[in-house]
């Protein structure tokens, strides 16, 4: 053989659609011309070409199985006018208050739907395909520093692709009360599978503050993947809390990488609570890029039937003096599945890291699943770490005490799903959302 | 009210009550006396309904209704009421929470009202009061870090909230000083009335000195052995359990 194999020969088979639809559309993807863009894409590309979907042989893949998703191939979603099948959208905010709101149809930004009132001076918002179009000096640099598309295989296809979404940026020392929602609608279409690759860029400023709260809401009956990249950047002395909700429907993928950069004395707050989607994965890697920085990772997840849910995180101590905190609390009913892995690097150097990491899931069925990684690298000696996972039932002496007050059994195991579910609740801070989250937990209960 | 018949009952395959006859008249106050180990317990979770107890043998009859085929929160709508020997702690959710759910659980299903915000409030506070309870214990999860007594305590709120019909007193005094039992009696003998029944189910005589019973009946290796006034308690305070074939003092 003397030919030398060309570098498409290389490309696992279930990647070509992918890169076929990369050729054929690149040309005319937002900001398409402008050579950091095109680079950006052409790497992320590239890389998905090499390594194609992750499989379960991959480690960071190990417990969740994309084979489902590879069996179908995804068109990627039209643009579209219509907003069929939602009247009214999600928001963490009273009736009636001012909004600063953007929405997403099928991934792309759509202004006909979204308001940006009220917002103080410094802060801006906008769909990132105007801002290519438009002003894309500012996110020149800052697209695509934090994720390593060679390592992230879906990341990777994201940024081949990447087109619309979000742009924030929290100007020095803004404060903003009100919390900053993006909303993003799944509508997806019946007669074929269609995907969407939004891309979504934070970047609080020093000392800047605001809250950010991520609705994922999907309506129909359609096949589709949303396929999601988060980069954050928490400047020196910001505070960014970054809460997400995702309750896509039952037919949904719903596959996110977050990747998040914590600065000097800065703080990044989240919570990621997971009702939707046939299956789903959120991965965070936060690193703590700074002394003195706090990195906080809560979430809560319910999911029953078939679902599959996947909660990976790494949290990265870089630097010393830095703290982060990790409650997650799942409720796993019938034969769905829950996965997570959790791991906390602490590197040479990042002395006096005080790290905690809890995890806990409720098996409410016999066929219900969890797979549990927690994992603790430590390379300094003065440091506090912990971490704790467990996984069972619902206690029968609570549940008979209930009972035997008068409560039905039924309500009774609600009850106390609720409690348990309450503690990883609890964690969030900003009262608005947290009632918000409560009453979305209220409601799964109450659907059992 | 309670008629109960050779009731013979295992937990675990191994059979702890072996043959148990006892009737409670309405407005009537029963104590169970006897030794540990003996089955008080058991026959408490038997008449509340508790899983893994498993009658093989006789009959429970409550208000003319055959009570075994009764589901706990039904039994509890029908106003049977345990009180517990250990209270259960449930993290996450708030005592008034619990109290709220569980009486307008039982007054649905009694085809009653729903109480409001407002009137179960006002309910509450008056209970509360007389028991001596602080708000603070209203607002705190379930009997979580509750003491010994608040927790007795708590129990005997629920009952004063519920108001049952018949009520079972497992080991009330267990765990309390006396400053916390006499609480707990007066709320019990608060309770007392011509149509309400109670089984009070302890190991000392010294409970009955302030919950005076109309019968006390003495529980020994399954059964009832021995069934007089209340002076019985006071015997067996004095010659304790041995002439029942237990070898313990009383």
């Amino acid at each position: 053989m003397s030919t030398p194999t060309p570098i498409r020969g290389a490309t696992p088979q279930t990647a070509l659609p992918y890169t076929e639809q990369f050729e054929r559309l690149k040309a005319g993807l937002p900001g398409s011309g402008l050579d950091w863009v095109d680079a950006l894409r052409e790497g992320g590309a590239s890389a998905f070409a090499v390594n194609g979907f992750p499989t379960v042989k991959n480690e960071a893949w190990r417990y969740t199985n994309l084979r489902p998703l590879e069996k179908v191939v995804f068109e990627p979603a039209e643009p579209r006018s219509d907003a069929p099948g939602f009247d009214v959208l999600p928001t963490v905010r009273a009736a009636g208050t001012s909004a600063t709101r953007l929405v997403f149809v099928d991934g792309r930004f759509r202004h006909d739907l979204s308001s940006a009132a009220g917002l103080p001076n410094g802060v801006e918002v906008a769909g990132l395909a105007d801002r290519l179009a438009g002003d894309p000096d500012w996110i020149a640099g800052r697209l695509g520093r934090l994720v390593d598309v060679d390592a992230n295989p879906l990341a990777a296809l994201n940024t081949a692709f990447l087109g619309d979404g979000a742009v924030l940026r929290i100007g020095r020392g803004v404060e903003v009360a009100e919390p900053i929602e993006l909303v993003y609608v799944t509508l997806g279409r019946e007669d074929r599978a269609t995907v969407f690759h939004p891309r979504t860029l934070i970047v609080a400023e020093p000392m800047s503050r605001a809250v950010v709260v991520e609705h994922h809401v999907g309506y129909g009956s359609g096949v589709t993947l949303a396929n999601h990249v988060v980069e954050v950047d928490v400047a020196e002395g910001a505070t960014l809390h970054h809460y997400k909700v995702q309750r896509e429907s039952g037919t949904a993928f719903h596959l996110s990488h977050g990747a998040v950069r914590i600065g000097k004395d800065a703080c990044y707050d989240s919570f990621i609570l997971t009702v939707g989607a046939r299956l789903s994965r959120n991965e965070v890697r936060a690193e703590l890029a700074g002394t003195g920085g706090t990195c906080r990772l809560n979430g809560a997840y319910m999911v029953r039937g078939q679902q599959h849910v996947d909660t990976s995180t790494f949290i990265d101590h870089a630097q010393p003096h830095c703290g982060s905190r990790e409650v997650y609390k799942g409720a796993i009913d019938d034969s769905a599945r829950a996965v997570f892995q959790g791991k906390i690097l602490v590197r040479r150097g990042a002395q006096k890291t005080d790290g905690h990491q809890l995890n806990r899931a409720l098996l409410l069925s016999d066929t219900a699943e969890i797979d549990s990684k927690p994992e603790l690298e430590i390379y300094a000696d003065d440091v506090k770490c912990s971490h704790g996972a467990t996984a069972g039932e619902l206690a029968d002496e609570q549940l008979f005490y209930l009972r035997a007050r008068g409560i039905p059994k039924d309500e009774a195991r609600g009850l106390l799903i609720g409690a348990f579910l309450a503690e990883a609740i609890e964690e969030i801070p900003e009262d608005t959302v947290r009632e918000n989250f409560q009453a979305l937990v209220a409601g799964w209960l109450a659907a059992r | 009210m309670l008629e109960i018949k050779n009731l013979h009952a295992t937990v675990d395959g191994k059979e702890i009550l072996k043959g148990i006859d006892l009737t409670i008249g309405s407005g009537e106050v029963h104590a169970i006396m006897g030794p540990n180990g003996s089955g008080k317990s058991t026959l408490s979770y038997v008449l509340a309904g508790r899983e893994g107890y498993e009658v093989t043998e006789g009959s429970v009859t409550y208000n003319g209704m055959d009570l075994l085929t009764l589901e706990p929160e039904e039994r509890a709508a029908e106003g049977v009421f345990l009180a517990f020997q250990y209270p259960v702690e449930i993290p996450g959710v708030a005592n008034t929470t619990f109290l709220k759910y569980a009486l307008n659980a039982m007054r649905k299903r009694r085809g009653e009202p729903e109480l409001d915000a407002l009137q179960f409030l006002k309910l509450i506070r008056e209970k509360t009061k007389a028991l001596n309870m602080s708000d603070d214990m209203l607002k705190r999860a379930v009997n979580v870090g509750f003491s010994g007594g608040e927790k007795k305590r708590n129990e005997t709120l629920q009952m004063a909230v519920l108001q049952p019909r018949f009520a079972i007193l497992d080991e009330t005094d267990s765990g309390l000083d006396i400053d916390a039992l006499r609480i707990v009696a007066d709320g019990v003998n608060a309770l007392r009335g011509a149509d309400r029944s109670m089984l009070v189910i302890t190991h000392y005589q010294r409970l009955l000195e302030y919950i005076v019973p109309d019968r006390v009946h003495v529980l020994a290796h399954g059964r009832i052995q021995r069934s007089g006034g209340k002076e019985l308690a006071l015997e067996l305070e004095e010659k304790g359990y041995r002439e029942f074939g237990v070898d313990e003092a009383a």
